[in-house]
């Protein structure tokens, strides 16, 4: 790129008490560049993007934008000098509609008629079809990510900040993404991209620097470099792949049949004749976007939603009307996708958390009674088994990063040899090398003979591990199909397409 | 500038500090309240605090301290197993109100004849009664999701209103010359629950606080229901992910914080009080919420809390006769001593940090 740079980051440093986030990061960014800050979970990348956005101060280094010093002291300012930022966690008001989201972010805001029109305007122009009266709360995680593009495009950003963009889209929303972006490109609008799914960057970044441990370690041209040589710069050393030994599929051990869930709630979904069943030694994948009937569907096999006795079976024996606790006796084990607050008690120990789900199986109580010792002992198991990084099992579970509290959850369940596991969003903000164990755990879980359901919306996990691949789509699960003979495209269409959405026209 | 940090987790050194530091800034507080009412700061502390204790007259007060706070531990030991899972009965006044009449009620119908097993009935008795009493919002929130705080609330009043029907009517003393207000159970021995040593205030209502705060202690640390308590309390999706279920636990909350209030006022009416009347309750039961609070929900801070409520009560009576101090000003001075403990709490979540804010 010859174009002169608009944003020059040079030695930017940010150190937090026992970390040090950003080492002397130094980058530039063209004009009209699409530029991708690559690396792992806690390489630095958020940090830095903060600072850019005036959210973090940092400690040292310089910014220049346009040849001027730019030191932004807070996220209205950098907005002011053309900044503008879509976060990975929408903040959005399902209650509300989605001109009055918009106008919520606004110095100023026009009349909401004003507005709307404006909306639409942009909306047309950059093909993100999107009604400005609809309610968020109706929208999928696509829309809902087009609302927050579309707060930031009417601010005619010179510099757009896009964290993680894709990881709750489907295939062929990511394309209608990618067409926006492109657009914006073409226009002169620079675009810092944040992501660690390298074929996407491929596709679309002119530039990458890469991030490791909070230090720049490296740039390239995506286009001239392989996947694999910018993967194993992000993670340090050679990746290792979990290995898929053949297995044998023995007896369907959990079978679901013509299941039908209200929602819970006013913005839950509701589950619509779902059918399913998996065998010993199976991996079932199910792939959507999220708040398609995720949490749902977990919840109806973990038991805390129950049903008609006969609309969930284990080894044929029903089992839809008991509680968890039966059916944790009879080794079918759930680990639900939220951390903390679901999975886990925030303001309480690993041993407490630990009994959480363990004490049936693994013998904690007696006649009522707990066993601390017992629990303390179960609860280090899991710690030493599965690397989690913490002082000890005394340590609440709120001060484990979300990482590590994830290989603590995963490896809570894992170790309880379970006949069933079913496990949603198993690796979600977890580092490559650790979600690379979990991926392993659940594998060999497999091959011992257990039927494992992986819900997940990494297409790429599901891919790697699941032998069979079906999609939940508002609620409704499709068949399931052998993953092997699925190509991308076919995926996308099993998730339910791009929601009705055309393609952008550009 | 001074901003609020959350620590990585709670700090159990302030956890365990904050209940002095909070009486401290209370005696700080209070003593200036005092002054500028025009009273010798110094000597109204010392009289709310020491007097009872080791003042002239502390063979008097300290058995008092062991009968005022016997009821204050053990209401505030049900509510808190309560509190702990996020149920609130703000009632335990009137199941304590329900307790004394059907403790009192099996007294009377027994009189005059005398028995041994008369007294273990009346236990029973009140114990059921306040149960019964606090079943009525757990089964109304259980089946139709009522508001527990609401229900509970209400029944308050309406106990009371029962009270003074039952000491007008039913349970009125007929050889009272038609004063309101029930025979004396402390003239009828096999009803009396008299002092078991003389002298001291230790009564059959202290023994049971002691046992209820064991019991709890072990309950809380010891079994999984306790956990579940605990569990619910913190995490409620974690507690219906581990298989609690949520109507089990509201009733059992409900009816146990229940029964010890019916157990307390069946105590205090069969012993330090004596008899039904109109105007038998005297507050325990929302004292109690405060006890349970100042305790940090804990067996063992209850129990130290009781005490200090008890010490607090007794020590606002003698500011009040010796010293002239208005009775408003003990209430404020009560009052201080929950608000400081709930502002410091913080503290065990919160360090405060003074400096420039760097991350949003």
């Amino acid at each position: 790129m010859s174009t002169p740079p608009l944003l020059t980051i040079e030695g930017l440093t940010k150190a937090y008490p026992g970390v040090v986030a950003n080492d002397h990061v130094s980058f530039t960014i063209g004009e009209g560049e699409v530029h991708a800050l690559l690396g792992e979970n806690g390489a630095g990348k958020s940090t830095l993007v903060k600072m850019i956005y005036g959210l973090v101060k940092p400690d040292s280094g310089r910014m220049t934008l346009r040849g001027a010093s730019y030191k932004p002291a807070e996220p209205r300012q950098a907005r002011a000098d053309g900044i503008a930022m879509v976060f990975q966690h929408f903040s959005l008001f399902d209650a509300l509609n989605v001109a009055e989201n918009i106008a919520l972010g606004m110095e100023n805001p026009p009349a909401l008629r004003d507005l709307a029109a404006r909306i639409r305007e942009v909306s047309e122009a950059y093909g993100l079809p999107l009604d400005p009266f609809r309610t968020v709360g109706d929208l999928s995680a696509g829309e809902r990510q087009r609302v927050e593009i579309i707060r930031c495009l009417l601010q005619d950003p010179k510099l757009l900040i896009m964290d993680e963009p894709t990881s709750v889209l489907t295939p062929q929303e990511v394309e209608i993404l990618f067409e926006t972006l492109k657009k914006l490109k073409s226009e002169g609008t620079s675009i810092l991209y944040i992501s660690h799914k390298l074929e996407e960057i491929r596709a679309l970044c002119d530039h990458a620097t890469i991030l490791r441990l909070g230090k720049n370690v490296g740039e390239c041209v995506p286009r001239d470099t392989s996947a694999r040589d910018m993967a194993e710069l992000m993670v340090g050393t050679a990746l290792k792949t979990p290995e898929r030994g053949a297995r044998e599929f023995g007896d369907v051990a959990l079978d679901i049949s013509g299941l039908s869930v209200p929602a819970p709630s006013a913005f839950g979904t509701t589950l619509k004749n779902v059918h399913l069943a998996v065998r010993r030694g199976e991996i079932l994948g199910i792939g959507g976007v999220a708040g398609n009937g995720q949490d749902e569907l977990l919840a109806v096999m973990s038991g805390e939603v129950t049903c008609a006795r006969d609309a969930v079976k284990f080894d044929g024996k029903p089992i839809g009307h008991m509680g968890p606790t039966a059916r944790r006796a009879l080794g079918v084990l759930t680990a639900p996708e939220e951390r903390l607050g679901h999975a886990a008690a925030p303001d309480m120990s690993l041993t407490e958390n630990a009994l959480l789900t363990g004490s049936v199986r693994e013998g904690l109580e007696n006649n009522g009674f707990l066993k601390w010792g017992a629990t303390k002992t179960f609860a280090e198991k899991i710690i030493k088994a599965f690397d989690v990084r913490t002082p000890g099992p005394e340590n609440a579970a709120r001060s484990l990063s979300g990482g590590n509290l994830q290989k603590f959850v995963i490896g809570r369940e894992v170790l309880q040899r379970p006949e069933v596991l079913v496990v949603n969003q198993p690796t979600w903000g977890v580092d490559a090398a650790a979600a690379a164990a979990i991926r392993q755990a659940l594998l060999d879980l497999a091959a011992n003979g257990a039927a494992v359901i992986c819900i997940s919306q990494d297409l790429d996990e599901l891919m790697e591990i699941s032998d069979n691949f079906a999609a939940l789509n508002e609620g409704r699960l499709s068949a399931p199909r052998p993953t092997a003979e699925l190509t991308v495209d076919e995926i996308g269409l099993m998730m339910g397409g791009a929601h009705g959405m055309e393609v952008a026209h550009v | 500038m001074i901003r609020l940090e959350k620590r990585p987790q709670p700090s159990r050194a302030w956890s365990m500090a904050t209940p002095l530091v909070a009486v401290l800034a209370t005696m700080v507080m209070g003593g200036l309240l005092f002054a500028t009412l025009g009273k010798n700061p110094v000597e109204a502390i010392r009289t709310i605090f020491w007097e009872p204790l080791f003042g002239e007259f502390a063979f008097y007060y300290r058995p008092q301290l062991l009968v005022k706070g016997a009821p204050l531990v053990l209401i505030a030991i049900g509510l808190s197993l309560g509190f702990r899972a996020g149920i609130w009965n703000i009632g335990a006044e009137g199941q304590y109100i329900i307790g004394a009449l059907t403790g009192a009620g099996v007294g009377l119908a027994f009189y005059p004849m005398e028995s041994w097993i008369i007294f273990p009935l009346m236990v029973l008795a009140g114990a059921f009664g306040g149960w019964a009493w606090a079943m009525i919002p757990a089964v109304l929130k259980t089946r139709f999701g009522t508001n527990e705080i609401l229900v509970s609330l209400m029944l308050v009043y309406v106990a009371e209103q029962l009270l003074a029907s039952m000491s007008l009517g039913l349970m009125k003393n007929p050889e009272g010359f038609g004063f309101p207000g029930s025979r004396n159970l402390q003239q009828y021995d096999s009803a009396h629950n008299a002092e078991l040593i003389a002298g001291t205030g230790m009564h059959w209502g202290v023994v049971a606080a002691l046992i209820a705060v064991i019991f709890s202690y072990v309950l809380l640390n010891r079994h999984m229901l306790g956990y579940h308590i605990r569990l619910t309390g913190e995490a409620p999706r974690a507690a219906k992910f581990a298989g609690v279920k949520p109507a089990r636990l509201i009733l059992f909350c409900l009816g146990a914080s229940g029964a010890l209030a019916g157990l307390a006022g069946m105590f205090e009416v069969s012993g330090p009080s004596g008899q039904v009347s109109i105007d038998f309750n005297v507050g325990y039961g929302f004292t109690a919420i405060i006890v349970a609070f100042l305790g940090r929900l804990h067996p063992v801070g209850i129990l130290l809390a009781g005490a200090l409520m008890a010490l607090t009560y007794i020590g606002g009576d003698i500011a009040q006769g010796n010293l002239g101090l208005p009775s408003a000003a003990i209430q404020v001075f009560q009052g201080m001593l929950l608000f400081f403990l709930l502002a410091l709490d913080l503290l065990t979540n919160y360090r405060i940090a003074i400096g420039k804010p760097e991350v949003a």
